[in-house]
């Protein structure tokens, strides 16, 4: 019974994204018409696709690095159960960090086929979403689990709510970047999620730019970052 | 509290302001309204949608089963019944100043162009209730959270994307537009447009608050005999 509503929750996972990928692409396609990315005109839905793969990279690797691991963490005290055995606080991390990813690349991939299902894949070049998918899963799964450790109670789960929803929505993510004031553009290229959504764009209409490696080079970065300061709280928090 | 008021600020901010720029210069105005104005109403219905959600599906299955808060609220000369209007009270509540917060934000970013929009608070509530009634009473007698996930992919999320919130019923090919009346939310939706901008047929009006009030009824009359089932026999 637990196994069958967990398989059930895994699957349905796939369908949201796919809803919001045929929700804004019937209509708003229809409002917003075509839009020109780098020399190149496309529809909205295309230009609006990868920044929904990014998203819901960001939201899956959250949701499973800061909510399932809190519990754990704190509710469950599972890690306290795994450390009497030989294994040690470095492996419960990269094994929380490992799981995300196979997770995520099992959604990315999923929604990539969606992507080319519905023709707003701009590229055959399109493949290459999914290991930049899994990258941004990566970064975001670190820093999740880094921020996980300084929560106390399911209240703080607000304010990574208040953190992520302006991310969603101010990443470039619905609309070019080119829209925003000068000096606000130079704030948003500082989200993560606006360099995961810029580099998946990119290699969606397969427009490859040297600029590419700095946003790759960023992403690692946040991530081993992020699993640096996890793990060095993880010793902290659960070895006496 | 913050979230409440930023939530709508941020989302108005991006979709309204962003993409209603991309909207204006291809298309100009959405049913005679600017693309921020068309989408800053229905915020109020999908926000309220979500919050009657939130609060009726986990929570109640928790005081039902994993803390039984319900069971020592049962022991005392407390009806079945009352523990259930007392939980919708609260919900309508909590809504009803939502509805109050969401409206000053609404008509601050200048979408409200009538003197219905008072009513807007009021709309929240009776939304909240048409869907906190079936859904406190399903998870009242529900067994584990399993089935609330599927609920959520399966059910909330296309009803906040196929509501008419983003576009009008128009940009839906002809055969599904029929379909989007019997969408929940559609009817929340089209109220709060009515209300915001003072327009609409009566007729329409009527038929979308039969439909939420008929949806609230049901809900009523199935969570009063599910919390007397669970909590007497």
């Amino acid at each position: 019974m637990v196994y069958r509503s967990q398989w059930l929750m895994l699957i349905s996972g796939f369908f949201e994204p796919v809803f919001y990928l045929v929700g804004i692409g019937i209509g708003l396609n229809h409002l917003v018409g075509n839009l020109p990315v780098g020399g190149r005109v496309v529809s909205y839905a295309t230009f609006v696709a990868p920044g929904m793969l990014a998203t819901s990279a960001m939201n899956g690797a959250v949701i499973d690095s800061i909510f399932n691991t809190f519990f754990r963490l704190k509710i469950s005290h599972a890690y306290d159960a795994v450390l009497s055995t030989p294994l040690d606080v470095t492996d419960v991390a990269l094994g929380e960090v490992w799981w995300a990813l196979s997770r995520a690349a099992l959604y990315a991939a999923s929604f990539i086929v969606c992507m080319v299902l519905l023709g707003d894949a701009g590229s055959a070049w399109v493949v290459l979403c999914w290991p930049a998918a899994i990258l941004t899963s990566f970064a975001f799964s670190c820093v999740g689990l880094a921020v996980c450790t300084y929560m106390r109670s399911w209240q703080d789960f607000d304010v990574v709510n208040l953190v992520q929803l302006p991310l969603f929505l101010f990443s470039a993510t619905f609309f070019p970047i080119t829209l925003y004031p000068r000096w606000l553009g130079g704030v948003v290229t500082v989200s993560p999620l606006y360099q995961s959504a810029a580099l998946l764009r990119g290699l969606a209409l397969g427009q490859f730019e040297w600029i590419m490696t700095l946003r790759v080079a960023y992403l690692f970065a946040i991530a081993i970052l992020g699993l640096a300061v996890a793990t060095r709280r993880f010793r902290r928090i659960l070895v006496p | 509290m913050a979230s409440t008021v930023l939530f709508p600020i941020f989302f108005l901010a991006s979709l309204g302001v962003g993409v209603g720029h991309l909207v204006s210069a291809h298309t100009g105005l959405v049913q005679g309204q600017t693309y921020l104005h068309f989408i800053a109403p229905t915020l109020l219905a999908t926000t309220t949608m979500q919050m009657a959600e939130g609060e009726s599906l986990f929570p109640v299955l928790a005081a039902v089963k994993w803390l039984r808060s319900y069971h020592a609220a049962a022991a005392t000369p407390l009806e079945p019944e009352d523990i259930f209007i007392g939980k919708l009270s609260w919900v309508v509540t909590r809504a009803f100043a939502t509805g109050v917060v969401y409206t000053i934000v609404i008509g601050s970013f200048g979408a409200l162009q009538s003197w219905w929009s008072l009513i807007l608070p009021l709309l929240a509530a009776l939304i909240a209730l048409a869907f906190a009634a079936p859904l406190v009473a399903l998870a009242a007698r529900s067994q584990s959270e399993g089935p609330f996930i599927v609920i959520y992919r399966f059910g909330f999320v296309p009803m906040f994307l196929f509501s008419a919130t983003f576009y009008p019923v128009s940009s839906y090919p002809g055969y599904l537009r029929p379909l989007v009346q019997f969408v929940p939310l559609y009817h929340g939706v089209a109220l709060a447009r009515a209300a915001a901008f003072g327009e609409g047929s009566w007729g329409a009006i009527v038929c979308h608050l039969a439909f939420l009030v008929a949806m609230a009824f049901v809900g009523v009359t199935w969570g009063r005999r599910t919390m007397r089932r669970r909590f007497v026999d």
